[in-house]
């Protein structure tokens, strides 16, 4: 391979770029742990002169960070596990039982999966106050639960109509009935799918925005993403404070990219195209 | 072979039960309310077509549709080009010349900002755009309002979406050159076609699946985008950035104004139906 100068000037030009995408995390570490006094006299550009926690430390107490972690992994653990469960007996049906007017209910899943929230919004608000679900945990769960098991049905359909069917008709032969097949058989074989649902749905879930905006008032319920977004503007939240509340958003978000790195990579590809 | 199927219906009872209660009738519900005019208290009162030709006559529902086509460009259009050229770069430029590495740690330092919850995004930038002690004025020695200014606010929150979103096609893209046979690219090679012609005529027709697919779905993510105009303006200032999500959210939530909500919801909804079942097309097409 021939090697000129130009190859290092493209190169250059890459690495720029991904300074000028990781500048916004850098910047908001450095400041994060900046003392307000030396963010007043030096501004945010520079070093901090010494580990300022405090900042952090205030933030979390005052927010009660560890309760909005801990209801952001309620809610994504809950719904990442009742999605997938639902979307595998989905699949099931659709995929390997090929029940009829199975083509429809997929477009049904899938549009119902594409609606804006925006549109299903106020009756979801309307109802839950009416059965006495508003304001909880629960209500968000089972919602986006609906939402990403019409996803997950969707794309794992598609894997198990692929399905090696001898194996399928083996285990009728041996005597295995529809579910002992699905529990024993199909769920084990279709696993690394399965994982790439369970970490998505977790994801996708953990950074949902619009509805658990309207459902979780009050702070106890809060997820991260409501916590931080609706704080943003807050009297007390000083520079250093704001950036100490976007690196508590970032981190779990950057923890979770690094621990899933390799399904996710996987995975991003196998949403997009089947 | 009816009888061998039938049995399989009781696995989807649980999830068709789930769907009729959370999306199926709730959107009915927002269908029909968006024919009446409601506080969100007491009994709505039938307007029949009122809220629709009303919406024909608002002005900020025209504005935020605008607003939406700008982060169209913004989140997929840009992005998808941007992408486009960078996973060639990538793949068969820096990955030859420098290793699969360093192309792969780029390739992840690009994808980096599409990890964050988009609100979180919003409160980065939020903090880096302030007008007095943010970072982004102080490189450049600017005083700007980057989101107080209304002729400088959809820029802003547009740039911002561009990088936010410029990963996902990189890391799409990327795999799906891995299908290209590499004889088609060593074949022009030896025929003499320098590395655009060979871009045009090799790269972009083989991966038009993924082209596809990544702007069709950017394309209904920046339709619905809400999270970073609820954290960077709010819709504003005045109506800069108002897009149809955070129309419809302040019709519901803080102008009690439901009927009105449902109308603008509703027709974000039908666009959205519209795109997507192009995006079915488009993929039953390809394959």
């Amino acid at each position: 391979m021939r090697a000129g100068p130009g190859r290092w000037a493209v190169l250059a030009a890459l690495v720029v770029l991904a300074a000028v995408m990781l500048f916004p995390f850098l910047i908001v570490a450095v400041n994060a742990v900046k003392s307000p006094a030396e963010y007043g006299a030096e501004g945010p550009l520079s070093l901090p002169g010494e580990l300022y926690l405090q900042g952090i430390a205030d933030f979390w107490k005052r927010v009660d960070f560890g309760a909005k972690l801990w209801n952001s992994l309620v809610i994504s653990g809950s719904v990442a596990v009742l999605a997938v469960v639902l979307s595998v007996l989905n699949a099931y049906a659709l995929g390997i039982g090929r029940v009829r007017g199975r083509l429809w209910i997929l477009v049904l899943f899938l549009v119902g999966n594409t609606l804006p929230q925006e549109a299903l919004a106020y009756p979801l608000y309307y109802l839950s106050k009416e059965v006495g679900l508003y304001d909880s945990k629960v209500s968000v769960i089972i919602v986006f639960t609906a939402i990403q098991a019409a996803f997950g049905t969707y794309l794992l359909s598609a894997v198990l109509g692929q399905f090696p069917r001898e194996i399928l008709e083996a285990a009728a032969i041996d005597g295995a009935g529809r579910f002992r097949a699905l529990w024993r058989i199909v769920v084990p074989i279709s696993r690394p799918t399965i994982n790439v649902l369970l970490i998505f749905f977790f994801i996708w879930t953990w950074n949902e925005f619009f509805l658990p905006l309207i459902f979780l008032i009050s702070n106890d319920n809060q997820t991260v993403p409501v916590a931080l977004g609706v704080l943003q503007g807050e009297k007390y939240m000083d520079a250093t404070m704001s950036s100490a509340s976007a690196l508590l958003g970032i981190v779990p978000a950057v923890a979770f990219f690094l621990i899933f790195q390799r399904t996710l990579t996987r995975g991003v590809t196998v949403g997009a195209v089947k | 072979m009816r009888a061998r199927t039938k049995g399989y219906w009781w696995y989807l009872a649980p999830s068709l039960v789930l769907f009729l209660a959370v999306i199926v009738a709730p959107f009915l519900m927002n269908v029909a309310t968006s024919f009446t005019r409601w506080s969100g208290v007491g009994t709505p009162r039938w307007v029949g077509l009122d809220n629709y030709t009303r919406l024909l006559d608002d002005e900020r529902f025209w504005q935020s549709f605008q607003h939406n086509v700008g982060l169209i460009v913004a989140m997929a259009i840009v992005p998808t080009a941007l992408g486009l050229l960078l996973a060639a770069v990538l793949f068969d430029y820096i990955g030859r010349r420098f290793g699969a590495r360093t192309a792969a740690a780029l390739r992840a330092t690009y994808y980096l900002p599409q990890v964050l919850p988009v609100a979180v995004a919003g409160v980065v930038w939020g903090w880096m755009l302030h007008p007095s002690y943010g970072a982004v004025n102080q490189i450049f020695g600017l005083k700007l309002d980057w989101l107080g200014d209304p002729d400088l606010a959809l820029a802003t929150v547009m740039a911002v979406m561009v990088w936010f979103q410029l990963g996902y096609p990189v890391v799409i893209f990327m795999a799906g050159l891995q299908r290209v046979d590499p004889a088609l690219h060593e074949a022009a090679e030896i025929d003499g076609a320098s590395w655009w012609r060979r871009f045009w005529h090799i790269t972009i027709p083989q991966i038009r699946p993924e082209t596809f697919v990544v702007l069709l779905t950017c394309t209904i993510a920046a339709l619905k985008v809400f999270g970073p105009i609820y954290v960077l303006t709010r819709g504003g200032p005045g109506n800069a950035t108002m897009v149809p999500s955070y129309f419809s959210y302040l019709s519901f939530f803080q102008k009690s104004n439901v009927g009105y909500g449902s109308a603008i919801a509703t027709v974000l909804a039908l666009i959205i139906i519209v795109v997507t079942f192009l995006f079915l097309r488009v993929q039953e097409r390809e394959s």
